[in-house]
């Protein structure tokens, strides 16, 4: 049997779609992250927390919801659970979670992190920090945490084999859909009037609005698209990691160091880097499984050392 | 002190501002009549810039009232201001980096029909026409005021705020910019134009304010401008 590197090519080329797939959603997260810091100067701590939302919004537009309303009864409040029933599948999902969790967020954007414009990166840190906390502790009180299951779409069940490796449909769907989105984030903000328009206020956001537009409106509606963005992430996922409310939470910390490494708010960096990392952790897992839950670290901290901005960052 | 001789298009009454706690105009009193060039002169410091951004909405602590064409502006943020008519052309001229020069020229959007065309910026300023693919900030000092005048003159807005057009540039490029505001004045615009450079704005405007302290202190027009020639030296320092 013929090997590459020592390895048979199904385990190296299952491996290095595995590492597609986690690359796909590191770039789809690095990539709202960077758009979200570009125009609104915060790092938002709750990227996680959206992320797990857009996959329970998924799994609610399924099977329902039961939501506790406040009842008045017998003189007294009492919270009533209702059941609102919904059978919306996987496409719908794909296309009104990020909507209806990046409403969410532009409402958080309105009431509290706009308030924090302009003060130290801390602040920001620990808003959204507590944001995500405070959403995800809602989720594991009313789910647990263990995790709910989301059956893959039924014309992407199954796969294909290449001869070389067996590819699974959905895999192959999440990497594509995934490059086409990021790639089209990437073209309107560099190729387009409203890109024109982001990229301006993300260096003199004063005078783009002295120019007569509305500055503000377009950090909500950034923050809301950059949330929207780690949604679909989510609803992409639930098929695959299950459903379940510290699924963001774990993923976060790794997107962080890819973050790190491809460069504060750059965006052709976070999908490069994303994609890049997702690949490499990939062949560790392959090459050198012990190492493969710290390599993003180490090169996290090669990177700083020898680029402190990171590979596509601007000097400040 | 001399006033606007018809009614103002811009009329500034008791303008106060602040940058955080430091109070920076102190009451500032000035107006400039319809198709005037009006110069605010004054040393560094002596709140000129301030002036303009606080007509502009851009200082967020401010006071007093600042009426353009008849109307209070302000109560209004800067994006209001501007869709009412008046565009800045910043000190430092404010070329955006990541864009290109023709998406420079292209950013502020149209708040008035009546503003230049693409062909009449490139007969004022030929320069930008061959530059339009390099980025913003590569082009020479000159070109970058150009291209910082060229874009807000495509909006339509009737009233130009230039603040320290000449700054750090070469003779020729000085001349060029004084004969771009002479033309800019025949097709009709009302210019509020900041000066360090004395002689450039003899040669272009109408009346001249003195500032000092974030007061204005002094005001004559520019046929009075030979016997108020040792009081100016003494006010700018000069
Ligand atoms: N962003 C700012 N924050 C605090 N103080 C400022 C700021 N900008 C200007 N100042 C102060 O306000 C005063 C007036 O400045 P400015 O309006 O720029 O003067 P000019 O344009 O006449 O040189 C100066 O004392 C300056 O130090
Ligand atoms: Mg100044």
């Amino acid at each position: 049997m013929p090997t590459i590197f020592g390895m048979p090519p199904q385990v190296l080329f299952g491996q290095l779609s595995l590492g597609l797939i986690n690359g796909s959603f590191y770039a789809l997260l690095s990539l709202g992250l960077a758009v979200i810091f570009g125009m609104l100067n915060i790092v938002n701590f709750a990227h996680g927390a959206v992320y797990m939302m857009g996959a329970f919004c998924a799994y609610f537009l399924l099977n329902g919801i039961d939501l506790p309303i406040p009842w008045w009864m017998a003189g007294h409040f009492s919270l009533m659970n209702i059941h609102f029933g919904s059978h919306l599948s996987f496409w719908w999902a794909l296309l009104l979670a990020p909507i209806i969790v990046g409403a969410i967020g532009m409402f958080l954007q309105r009431v509290l992190i706009a308030r924090i414009a302009g003060l130290d990166h801390i602040y920001g840190l620990l808003l959204t920090f507590g944001l995500a906390a405070i959403l995800q502790g809602l989720f594991q009180n009313q789910f647990g945490s263990s995790g709910l299951p989301y059956e893959i779409p039924d014309g992407l069940s199954g796969g294909h084999n290449l001869g070389f490796m067996f590819l699974p449909n959905y895999r192959a769907f999440v990497v594509g859909a995934s490059i086409v989105v990021c790639f089209a984030t990437w073209f309107v903000i560099e190729r387009t009037k409203l890109g024109s328009y982001l990229r301006a206020a993300t260096e003199n956001p004063s005078l783009v609005r002295a120019f007569g537009i509305n500055v503000p409106l377009m950090i909500t509606l950034t923050y809301g698209f950059g949330v929207a963005l780690a949604a679909f992430a989510g609803v992409l996922a639930a098929p695959i990691y299950q459903v379940r409310p510290l699924m963001g939470a774990d993923l976060i910390i790794v997107v962080f160091a890819v973050v790190v490494i491809g460069g504060m708010g750059s965006i052709l960096g976070s999908i490069v880097t994303g994609f890049g990392l997702g690949i490499v952790e990939g062949l560790t897992k392959v090459y050198y499984p012990q190492a493969s839950g710290i390599v993003v670290f180490v090169i996290m901290a090669i990177v700083l050392l020898i680029k402190p901005t990171g590979l596509f960052g601007r000097a400040a | 002190m001399v006033d606007a001789a018809n009614e103002p298009l811009l009329n500034v009454v008791n303008l106060e501002a602040w940058y955080g706690e430091s109070h920076i105009l102190h009451g500032v009193n000035f107006n400039v009549g319809k198709g005037e060039v009006v110069t605010l002169l004054g040393r560094n410091g002596a709140g000129k810039t301030t002036t303009l951004k606080s007509i502009m909405g851009m200082v967020a602590k401010r006071r007093g009232s600042v009426h353009f064409e008849g109307k209070e502006t302000i109560d209004q943020p800067s994006n209001n201001i501007a869709r009412a008519g008046i565009a800045l052309c910043p000190e430092e001229r404010g070329i955006f980096a990541s864009l290109d020069v023709r998406e420079n020229l292209l950013l502020p959007p149209v708040v008035r029909p009546g503003g230049l065309g693409l062909e009449q910026i490139f007969e004022l300023f030929p320069n930008l026409k061959e530059r339009l693919t390099s980025q913003g900030t590569k082009l020479s000092g000159g070109e970058q005021q150009m291209l910082a005048i060229a874009r807000i003159l495509r909006t339509g807005a009737p009233f130009l705020m230039l603040d320290e057009p000449t700054e750090g540039l070469a003779p020729v490029i000085i001349d060029q910019i004084g004969v771009t505001i002479r033309r800019l004045k025949e097709r009709g615009f009302t210019i509020l134009l900041v000066e360090q450079n004395f002689r450039f704005a003899a040669s272009v405007a109408d009346r001249y304010y003195v500032m000092e302290d974030g007061r204005i202190i002094d005001a004559f027009s520019a046929q009075n401008l030979e016997a108020n020639m040792d009081k100016l030296h003494t006010y700018l320092g000069v």
